[in-house]
């Protein structure tokens, strides 16, 4: 493994420079690069309306936004962080950079429709951008029926026809990747020497290609009610609003597993590459990934206690959710039993993965009280439910993505960036999302209900703090903005493996060349296989 | 900004003690698991510590007993917790036998109470203290949540069903009334206040305070049944064109397609308007439907005229004829 790259002054970065080259490009390592483009547009765009409503929220009066603009921003907010940040992040941007490069391919599957998928996204984004300019939309992310259908006087079906078009490009996604994992593997690379990235994205897959059709269908039904009047929803045409709830989150919860799975991955290998070691557990973590792809779909109607289902159905579901929290706990112990007699080299990706491990914890863990039936009815609809998600979607997905970010960023731009920033960023987005979310927990017991425009003097101090934390985190994103865009002018050269990392894609030079490798690769041991490297070395 | 400022919420009823209880004992479980892992974790990477980069690790790929050990201690404590919850769920969603019932209509944006002696307010709900009080709402538009933080009950308001949260308060005092499912504009100014009173007082605020034009509940729905003109199919005793309706309400009915159901408030409300969804068997479907031709405060009204409808000693049956 520690042979010598042979630099070639060709790279996918460098080989041709035209802006069609790019729009037309079929090389995933450049598609990953346009995703990250328009996924960082999202994360501007969702922060700019997260940061708006938290200044709102510093006084108890409706002061800095009219009550209807309010609605709009946390619906934005919500709607461009979910389809636009969350789902794509990992699997679009990191995995469509990584993994070919990780199974020793020199492209996904099919290359064509990636750059199709691609295309699809980004008019699925226009979409939604254009009904937020035309006057946004005002229903919350979960388009609740009726009021998604009756109620609403803003531009809901042009956001839902927004987010039907993206699901078809996490659809194709899904489908590229998995047939890519199954039939694109060189030669070795058995399915039990895959890096548990590549385990993580085959679950997601199987997730994205059964779970988004049914957004959707969902969807669909949803504009028709609103267009036609169906009565689908409507229960004086015999219809049920309740089982909008139900369709909904047969996609959005398995939604979720989405946007944590990728992450999840990502954090394996950070953790095994600056550990030095082998994942403790390899096949217990690469099977909790599917059990949790799998008994995902099984718990929706953890989200409707209080919507009027049966209690008896809710039992069945409480107990599902509990269950469907142990692959994540048993992914938990054994990351952290891989620390153990590591030799830990404490990076900038690697102090993203301990801000990982710190906030997933308290976010898995504050989901059992909210499948506690008894807990639930009290905290549902109100800021815990805020605060837990935020935890893990923020703490876990985000906090993972950053620091597969970091971890990948010197192969796909071949440049270092400033580390000390780097681990001064990851301080300062652990510590201000936890002030900004950590008094929400607070605030949802003491029974302040969400998507409140206006409250009750006696949250402000709490609210206030959130609030301070914001801008704590605020300035811990635009920091890190700041070294990876200066990286590309300044950075010193990364070589093709800065951080001494066993898998396939240290092995090519950094910016790797348009086709990968120059030979394919022939691998001979599993993954994470440092051990051996230092026998080699010794 | 620091008045009213605390940390936990009042517990003003008898549920909250219960669900409380809950909450603090998850929190010491989990809170337990979450000082093992960060200890574990920071105490890993800093023993462990390497600089330089270039040493590796001990060559440890797993174990099976732990594994299996960290799976199933922390799912047998779930189950624990699962237990307790649902033991607490069942105390929130089963109401006990006698309550006293005020029926509420959630509409953007505002929650219409309406108390059996036909008193009615908006945004304020007066409930006497150490008496169970069982509220019984349904929305005319949107979805809605009546959420009461003091008491730890909240169930959403659909339109064209009935859903119900029961407290017996235990504290006299005032507290938050909200909204918990997103309805629009005003969504955050749909809160009222709770007024929880002294059984004297409250006796005082039902004689004294709230207008009662039209009679109690019950006469309004007797006044409805007449003039609905119920009473010419649903006869007491059963030879009508429609099924009796003497002590139906709590009973077990057969329909047409032979599915057995509990007629409960949801089913009374729905068998009024619209009557097409579910028939008796042994009778046609023949009744029209009341959409339309009743609003909620007198389908409330119609319920809880049924409702009074017992059989032997019945005080309400004599007077339906």
């Amino acid at each position: 493994m520690e042979t010598t790259v042979v630099e070639s002054p060709v790279n996918y970065l460098n080989h041709r420079h035209t802006v069609a080259s790019w729009l037309l490009t079929k090389d995933h390592k450049r598609i990953g690069i346009l995703y990250l483009i328009v996924v960082s547009i999202a994360f501007t765009l969702g922060g700019i309306f997260a940061a708006l409503i938290r200044m709102e929220l510093t006084t108890p009066a409706g002061d800095l936004l009219s009550a209807d603009v309010y609605n709009r921003m946390f619906t934005m907010h919500g709607i461009t962080m979910v389809f636009f940040v969350l789902i794509p992040a990992v699997p679009a941007v990191l995995g469509n950079f990584v993994l070919p490069l990780m199974i020793g391919a020199k492209d996904v599957a099919f290359p064509k429709l990636n750059l199709l998928s691609w295309y699809i996204f980004v008019i699925g984004f226009i979409f939604t951008i254009t009904a937020m300019i035309l006057g946004g939309v005002d229903t919350g992310w979960t388009f609740y029926t009726p009021y998604s259908t009756q109620g609403s006087e803003s531009n809901v079906l042009l956001t839902g026809i927004g987010v039907f078009i993206t699901g078809f490009s996490s659809i194709l996604t899904g489908l590229n990747f998995m047939v890519t994992i199954h039939r694109m593997r060189a030669p070795g690379m058995t399915w039990f020497r895959l890096p548990l990235l590549v385990w993580a994205l085959y679950s997601t897959s199987l997730v994205q290609i059964l779970g988004t059709p049914v957004i959707a269908i969902t969807v669909g039904m949803l504009a028709m009610e609103r267009g036609l009047h169906l009565g689908l929803f409507d229960p004086r045409l015999g219809g049920d609003p309740v089982l909008f709830q139900h369709l909904f989150w047969f996609y959005s919860h398995p939604a979720v597993y989405i946007m944590i799975l990728p992450p999840m991955g990502v954090i394996s290998e950070v953790i095994a590459c600056f550990s030095r070691k082998n994942v403790f557990g390899y096949s217990f973590v690469a099977f909790s990934s599917l059990a949790i792809a799998v008994f995902g779909f099984l718990v929706w109607a953890h989200h409707l206690f209080v919507a009027g289902i049966s209690p008896y159905s809710a039992l069945i579901f409480s107990f599902l959710s509990f269950a469907v929290a142990i692959p994540s706990a048993v992914k938990t112990f054994n990351w952290t039993a891989t620390l153990y007699k590591g030799a830990i080299w404490w990076k900038s990706p690697m102090i993203f993965v301990f801000g990982f491990l710190g906030l997933f914890l308290i976010g898995g863990l504050t989901g059992l009280f909210l499948a506690s039936l008894g807990l639930d009815i009290h905290l549902t609809d109100t800021y815990f439910v805020v605060a837990h998600f935020h935890y893990i979607m923020v703490g876990g997905a985000i906090m993972g993505y950053f620091a597969g970010l970091h971890y990948w960023w010197p192969k796909m731009t071949g440049r270092m960036y400033n580390d000390t920033a780097a681990k001064c960023a990851a301080l300062l987005i652990f510590v201000g999302f936890n002030l900004t979310f950590g008094p929400q927990f607070i605030l949802g017991y003491l029974g302040m209900p969400r998507r409140y425009h206006v409250y009750p003097p006696e949250f402000q101090v709490l609210n206030v703090l959130s609030s301070a934390g914001a801008s704590i985190l605020a300035v811990g994103y635009a920091l890190t903005a700041i070294y990876f865009i200066a990286s590309l002018f300044v950075g010193e050269k990364a070589g093709a493996n800065p951080w001494k990392a066993t898998g396939l894609e240290w092995t090519t030079q950094s910016p790797p060349l348009p086709e990968n490798f120059p030979e394919t690769p022939i691998v001979t041991e599993g993954a994470y296989a440092y051990s051996k490297r230092e026998m080699k070395v010794a | 900004m620091f008045s009213g400022f605390s940390l936990f919420p009042t517990q003003a009823s008898t549920l909250a003690p219960e669900i409380d209880n809950l909450y603090l004992g998850i929190i010491a479980i989990t809170a337990f698991f979450a000082i093992v892992v960060v200890v574990c974790v920071m105490y890993f990477a800093i023993k462990y510590r390497d600089e330089t980069g270039e040493k590796v690790g001990a060559p440890i790929t797993g174990s099976v007993p732990l594994e299996l050990g960290w799976s199933l201690i922390p799912f047998f404590i779930s189950i624990g917790i699962f237990v307790w919850a649902s033991i607490v769920f069942f105390h929130i969603v089963r109401a006990p036998d006698q309550t006293l019932e005020v029926y509420s209509t959630g509409k953007r944006w505002m929650w219409r109470f309406q108390h059996i002696d036909g008193q009615r307010e908006i945004n304020e709900l007066h409930v006497p203290v150490g008496r169970p009080v069982k509220v019984v709402f349904t929305s005319e538009d949107v979805l809605h949540d009546l959420y009461i933080p003091a008491f730890r009950v909240k169930a959403d308001a659909v339109p064209g069903r009935y859903s119900a949260i029961w407290f017996e308060a235990t504290k006299v005092g005032e507290y938050h009334l909200f909204c918990a499912e997103y309805c629009g504009t005003r969504h955050s100014g749909m809160i009222g206040t709770v007024f929880v009173m002294e059984p004297a007082d409250y006796q005082a605020w039902l004689s004294g305070g709230g207008a009662t034009a039209g009679g109690s509940l019950l006469q309004q729905g007797e006044a409805l049944f007449t003039q609905l003109a119920c009473v010419t199919c649903h006869l007491p005793d059963g030879s009508g064109r429609g099924p009796s309706l003497v002590g139906v309400f709590g009973s077990k009915v057969t329909l047409d397609n032979g599915n057995v159901v509990t007629a409960d408030e949801s089913y009374l409300r729905e068998s009024i308007l619209t009557s097409q969804a579910k028939t008796v068997k042994g009778y046609e479907h023949i009744m029209p439907t009341f959409q339309g031709l009743i609003n909620e405060d007198g389908v409330a009204a119609l319920v809880e005229f049924i409702k009074s409808m017992q059989a032997a000693g019945g005080n309400k049956v004599a007077s339906s004829q």
